[in-house]
């Protein structure tokens, strides 16, 4: 096991009240796995990404949890041990590429920063290596457009540059949130091929953060669904395409539109929207948009347990439900 | 038989971005190029095409928000690029559009009622006594409620305000609803709703749509023909069906394998596409495909290919269907 999250909370404390983003969640990650957190937005995929990394924002603070990597807390490091990891061991890349590129320095005095600040290479190395990244994630004539400044590349250019930068320091762990959610689909499919190819040849593990399931499928071997900040399901890639179990994540499936599809019929619809995360429902965080709600969903919130080898938080599969019996069907 | 609603010939817009000292344009952007197609009544065309390749150019242009360099717009069988201003102006009405991002397109300092009641008032399209009551089947119509009439446009979710753009199209009575990325920036769960809500409004109001969209899965859920774009261009016309089960240009193909697809259990084959798309200032000669193809032949470089039927109902613009 590369990393386990346990209960890890993380809240922004507002003048109108708190927010809690993520709310009690777990997880572990294993050496060379691609692990996928879907939701939609406000869901809280990227405050868990950022409180991994150390890098939330006033207000924002972890108010519980731990993040054991290789079994070391890093919520208990200080900003300089922080440091050391990020970026060397544990390494992020952004939906939008110029959060992390400086747009007054050459690509490649970027890249060579990174790698000298966590390996001790000379300068020539650091170049070679910079510029081997750069081919590796397929920029084309990289000696020369290492030269280059972020803005005189495009949008897929910049997510590749960003993402050789990443990988630079051959990291254990890559965090990637929505890295593909700005780039067309043939860019998309371009940059997915790329850290696939990059797992397989470095080993490393991801966590891919994103919205699109179609991208889950393509690219996860394993599947965490968040609804307003709580995992709501997990499962094994294939299993849970093939055997949703919780309602939101059936309704996720059947309302988008499939490409080989061939009726007319309308799209299947999850009623209403996500609640205000200042005024969230007492019970099960979906219990106002769900088709099966029962009526104790309302008065309490489910537990996340184990069902056919996923995890889900559900009354309906819960063993003794109110009536005594199984509802799980 | 399909009515022709609209006739798209030849229609070009091109940006001057730069001029020498004489006033002579030195950079030109051709963000629409040579562009020809129809428009059937009560159908739904959908526009695909990577960012860039100029589909909100073309759908600002037949709602007049620019006006063309080159080529004629025909609708009902009146010219409209032929009109002076005063006589394009009261065709504006019949053909309405809706953005992509419900945020920046509905005014923040007006009550989403006032918003909808200002284009009937403008229009002066019913007596001032009726208006409120319009308004509020407007309303009912997208699916929001009377007492939501006097929130403002922060008040509301991103799925909600596109509700709100949808009233407001509608209020005038328009023909045509040009559909730019209109539910690309919400949730799957809530683009599921705006999606059955259009559908459900052009089957009511017997509206035709030229729906854009980059989400080739829902361009499909609904569309009745497609026309795919590349840099300025249109490479494919076809029904939706022949489309995605029959593609011929290149980029097309490229594009629908790049679709990720719902299953895990099956590996795509996918056509991975050198490069990115080349900008539009200086696109390559010939075909402007020709930078990212894999079936380039000799004659691609050197010549463009022109948009051709190459079976009923089906237009492609390539030198493989010469
Ligand atoms: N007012 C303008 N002045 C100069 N260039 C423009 C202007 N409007 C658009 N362009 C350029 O025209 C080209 C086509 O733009 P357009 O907005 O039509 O693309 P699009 O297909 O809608 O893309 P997207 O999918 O990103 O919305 C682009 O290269 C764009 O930069
Ligand atoms: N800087 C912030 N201040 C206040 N609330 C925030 C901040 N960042 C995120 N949140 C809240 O945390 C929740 C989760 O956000 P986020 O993790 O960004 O969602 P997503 O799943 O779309 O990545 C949302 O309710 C959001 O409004
Ligand atoms: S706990 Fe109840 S409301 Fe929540 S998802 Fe399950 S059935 Fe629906
Ligand atoms: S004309 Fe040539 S380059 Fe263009 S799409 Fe066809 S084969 Fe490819
Ligand atoms: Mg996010
Ligand atoms: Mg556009």
């Amino acid at each position: 096991m590369l990393m386990e999250v346990k209960a890890l909370s993380t809240e922004f404390k507002l003048k109108r009240g708190t927010v809690r983003a993520v709310d009690d969640i777990s997880f572990t990650i294993d050496e060379g796995e691609i692990l996928a957190i879907v939701g939609e937005s406000g869901s809280g995929k990227s405050v868990t990404a950022l409180s991994i990394m150390g890098l939330l924002q006033n207000p924002g603070r972890i108010a519980g949890g731990e993040i054991l990597f290789k079994s070391q807390d890093l919520n208990k490091l200080s900003q300089k041990e922080l440091q050391k990891i990020r970026g060397n061991r544990i390494s992020m890349i952004f939906q939008e590429p110029m959060t992390s590129l400086n747009p007054v320095w050459r690509i490649k005095d970027q890249i060579m920063e990174s790698i000298m600040t966590h390996m001790k290479v000379s300068q020539k190395e650091a170049l070679a290596r910079t510029i081997e990244m750069l081919d590796t994630v397929g920029i084309p004539s990289p000696a020369e457009r290492a030269n280059d400044y972020p803005h005189q590349m495009s949008g897929g250019m910049r997510q590749r540059v960003m993402t050789a930068m990443a990988l630079s320091c051959g990291p254990d762990l890559l965090i990637a949130d929505e890295p593909t959610t700005a780039l067309d689909v043939t860019i998309q499919a371009q940059i997915l091929e790329l850290l696939y190819r990059m797992r397989e040849k470095f080993g490393m593990a991801v966590l891919l953060i994103t919205h699109d399931l179609g991208v889950v499928s393509e690219a996860a071997d394993r599947v965490i669904v968040m609804y307003c900040g709580k995992i709501v399901e997990e499962a094994d890639v294939k299993s849970l395409f093939a055997r949703p179990l919780h309602p939101y994540t059936v309704g996720l499936l059947q309302s988008i539109p499939q490409i080989d599809d061939e009726s007319d019929e309308p799209l299947y619809m999850i009623k209403g929207m996500v609640p205000n995360p200042l005024r969230m429902p007492r019970g099960c965080p979906f219990s106002d948009r769900c088709d099966r709600c029962l009526e104790r969903c309302s008065q309490e919130m489910p537990k996340l347990q184990d069902v056919d080898g996923h995890k889900v938080r559900c009354f309906l599969y819960d063993v003794v439900s109110e009536g005594g019996h199984a509802q799980n069907e | 038989m399909n009515e022709v609603l609209m006739e798209i010939l030849n229609l070009s817009k091109h940006f001057i971005l730069d001029t020498n000292l004489f006033g002579k344009p030195t950079i030109v952007l051709k963000a629409v190029d040579d562009v020809s197609f129809t428009i059937n009544k009560g159908e739904a065309f959908g526009l695909v095409g990577e960012s860039g390749c100029g589909k909100t150019t073309l759908g600002k242009i037949l709602v007049n928000l620019h006006s063309p360099t080159h080529g004629k717009i025909v609708f009902e069988g009146k010219e409209l690029t032929a009109l002076n201003d005063k006589q394009r102006r009261s065709y504006c009405k019949d053909i309405q559009m809706i953005f992509q991002d419900p945020y920046g397109s509905l005014n923040p300092r007006m009550t989403v009622g006032d918003i909808i009641a200002e284009p009937i008032i403008i229009n002066q399209l019913l007596p001032a006594n009726k208006v409120e009551e319009r308004v509020i089947y407007l309303l009912n119509c997208v699916g929001l409620a009377q007492h939501q009439r006097n929130r403002y446009p922060h008040e509301f979710s991103g799925g909600q305000r596109q509700r709100v753009g949808i009233a407001r199209a509608l209020a005038v009575e328009p023909k045509l609803i040009v559909c730019d990325e209109a539910v690309s920036a919400l949730d799957v769960s809530i683009q599921a709703q705006v999606l059955n809500l259009l559908v459900d409004l052009k089957k009511e109001f017997g509206l035709t749509y030229l729906f854009i969209a980059h989400g080739l899965n829902v361009v499909k859920h609904i569309s009745d023909r497609v026309g795919v774009m590349y840099l300025g261009k249109m490479v494919e016309i076809t029904s939706k069906r022949e489309l995605y089960s029959n593609p011929l240009h290149p980029y097309t193909q490229a594009l629908l394998s790049a679709i990720p697809i719902m299953n895990p259990e099956k590996k795509k084959e996918r056509i991975i596409l050198k490069g990115d798309v080349p900008s539009p200032i200086n696109p390559p000669a010939g075909c402007r495909f020709c930078s990212r193809c894999f079936k380039e032949l000799d004659q691609c470089k050197l010549k463009e290919p022109l948009l051709k039927q190459v079976s009923p109902n089906h237009w492609v613009a390539c030198h493989l269907f010469e």
